[in-house]
């Protein structure tokens, strides 16, 4: 699937090497944090209040030591930002392999046996689809809070919203491999298959499978801006993760409430890593769905 | 074409008691009401005589039934939080919500397809690349962020616009209304437009590509070579054959909006039901919630409805499909 043509497209394309490039970088740091950020904003014992609200280097009143300046804890807000991108980019990538495992699932099975299974579940996905994903996530993050005891959620909100996000993101999956599935069952491969007699789940993992994955890695792609992106807005409404682990939307919530004091870099910062880690995952996206779509070129 | 209403409909009707069972599995399970509407001080026989009262001793099934019966009639109970009728509550906040999205639909609209139109036709002009670039930024911006930035820029550093609230309302009857005073108008600008940047950008990319796609069709290669005048092709044959993709869109963007008035609602402190919602989730106070569930699944169930049924009256093409694959 990744054959020369595609490779071909990427290096022709600067805006998509930027993009690769960008989002490489925010991965890296978000699975290094902890060795390459200035400070440990989180380790109490670093901190000092007095160094709280310091604006940023370049600024009259900034100082050295904190490029991006401190929030009003006195954390180094680059640091902070480095691990909010950690908490985003790890509820992003579960909740699309969430979403990947229940939609691949669904889709291979409703696609592969067909009948009552398939229609239920297509019926489902499509009543799923004409809500936007946002409110789902927002629904199910709301009603765990309320249904589960307080101090078992803000223990397992993470995986809470993790589930949430997924859910909303599932029925494309399942749509987009039902199609290919109805598309691979008739081939000859798969007849083959069937009658030596194999088992069908053997068939759906085995052979169906791997010949439906090229357009599930251009969802998933896109759905990772999604699920960042959702996962930002639920915290920046103080519903996503808890504030122990502050994500990106959660800094630029807690920031917010600087806004009008002037603190603006504990906002700003935030928001420009979020923008430019969204866009370019989803540039990222585009291309992907471009360049495997041999109806475009 | 009745078969397909019918279908339609118990579809509908369907996924309003799905939608109505979760929430009164909420209402119902989530906490104890008789313990909340009792308080602090009560005795056994209090406490039962309520349970008997309120008809929660009754089997799970009858109570279901009261409570759809009861939420057809308005009645979603009492709110924990403010201690009034939710029915109360919502009708007051709905106006704020409803002038917020339609505004932002209209402004989607307004500004969206014209600019599709554009990008479409003149797809290497300069301005065509500038509105896609910009458009994919867009797509990308969260929400909250638009709002965030507006506000730094139009409230805190140049302080004409106000950054929260609705400003000066006049009730016209129970309706209370923001369109009518200079303050309720300003207030109405910064929200509106961080509401509809979304939907704007993607009803732009949605009515450009449609319009690609359309300008390569034989017909409109055949209106040209008749000689027809730009104009004549460009909007009495493309503009109108990209409409049905458009409409359905826009039709379920109206959804987004009220998801998406959650956000924005929060952010600016808009008192509609969105910052009521959220209010009610940080608080537990499941009357509201399961009464704003029930509200927004109505309002989606009846737009798909709606836009289902429109897409059928306007594309002659989808009646054939339809009765080809034997109403499925």
């Amino acid at each position: 699937m990744l054959d020369s043509d595609v490779f071909h497209s990427f290096r022709r394309n600067p805006v998509v090497v930027v993009s690769a490039v960008v989002t490489t970088v925010f991965v890296l740091a978000a699975l290094l944090a902890p060795w390459i950020t200035p400070y440990h904003p989180y380790d109490l014992a670093s901190l000092d209040l007095n160094d709280a609200f310091t604006p940023p280097a370049w600024t009259e009143d900034g100082s050295r030591r904190f490029l991006l300046g401190t929030d009003d804890q006195g954390r180094d807000v680059l640091s902070t930002i480095v691990f909010g991108a950690r908490v985003s980019l790890l509820v992003g990538f579960c909740a699309v392999l969430f979403a990947m495992t229940v939609g691949i699932t669904l889709g291979l099975v409703s696609g592969y046996v067909g009948g009552a299974v398939e229609s239920v579940i297509m019926r489902v996905a499509d009543v799923q689809l004409t809500f936007p994903g946002i409110l789902i996530a927002l629904l199910i993050d709301g009603l765990a809070r309320t249904a589960l005891p307080r101090d078992l959620h803000s223990e397992i909100a993470l995986y809470v919203v993790i589930f949430a996000i997924g859910i909303a993101n599932w029925p494309q999956f399942a749509r987009t491999v039902r199609g290919s599935t109805l598309v691979e069952k008739s081939k000859e491969y798969v007849q083959a298959a069937r009658v030596i007699g194999l088992h069908p789940g053997l068939i759906m993992l085995r052979h169906v499978l791997p010949n439906v994955m090229g357009p599930v890695l251009v969802i998933a792609t896109l759905s990772l801006g999604f699920a960042i992106l959702a996962e930002a807005t639920l915290s920046f409404l103080g519903v996503g993760v808890p504030p122990t682990r502050p994500s990106l939307g959660t800094l630029i919530r807690v920031g917010n409430d600087f806004l009008f004091s002037g603190e603006w870099w504990m906002t700003i910062f935030p928001g420009a890593a979020l923008i430019v880690l969204v866009l370019a995952v989803n540039l990222l996206g585009d291309w992907l769905r471009d360049a495997l779509n041999p109806k475009l070129r | 074409m009745i078969a397909f209403v019918v279908q339609r409909l118990l579809q509908s009707v369907l996924v309003m008691l799905a939608v109505a069972f979760i929430s009164f599995a909420l209402f119902r399970y989530i906490g104890d009401p008789v313990l909340i509407m009792l308080g602090q001080d009560f005795t056994r026989e209090q406490y039962e005589m309520l349970v008997r009262d309120l008809g929660l001793d009754q089997p799970f099934y009858v109570q279901f039934a009261k409570f759809v019966v009861s939420a057809v009639q308005g009645e979603f109970g009492i709110s924990y939080r403010l201690a009034r009728p939710v029915a109360q509550l919502i009708a007051e906040r709905l106006p704020a919500t409803l002038e917020l999205s339609m505004m932002a639909a209209l402004l989607a609209l307004t500004i969206g397809v014209p600019m599709g139109v554009y990008t479409g036709l003149r797809r290497d002009s300069w301005l065509s690349r500038f509105f896609l670039t910009i458009s994919l930024v867009g797509v990308s911006l969260p929400t909250f962020l638009i709002g965030i930035l507006l506000i730094l820029v139009f409230a805190v550093q140049l302080g004409v616009l106000p950054s929260f609230g609705r400003g000066d309302v006049v009730k016209l009857g129970s309706w209370s209304t923001g369109f009518l005073t200079t303050s309720g108008l300003k207030a109405l600008v910064l929200p509106a437009v961080t509401l509809c940047l979304f939907q704007l950008t993607l009803i732009m990319r949605l009515v450009r590509s449609e319009m690609l796609e359309v300008l390569r069709t034989d017909y409109i290669k055949f209106a040209r070579a008749r000689g027809l005048q730009n104009r004549a092709v460009n909007f009495g044959h493309a503009l109108k054959n990209t409409l049905v993709p458009v409409i359905t869109i826009t039709g379920l963007q109206i959804g987004g909006i009220i998801a998406f008035a959650i956000v924005t609602e929060t952010v600016f402190q808009w008192p509609g039901m969105g910052l009521l919602f959220i209010q009610s989730v940080n608080n537990a106070d499941v009357p509201v919630m399961a009464a704003y569930l029930l509200l927004v699944g109505f309002f989606f169930v009846v737009i798909n409805l709606v836009v289902d049924l429109l897409y059928y009256v306007v594309d002659p093409r989808l009646r054939i499909d339809r009765g080809a694959a034997s109403g499925h």
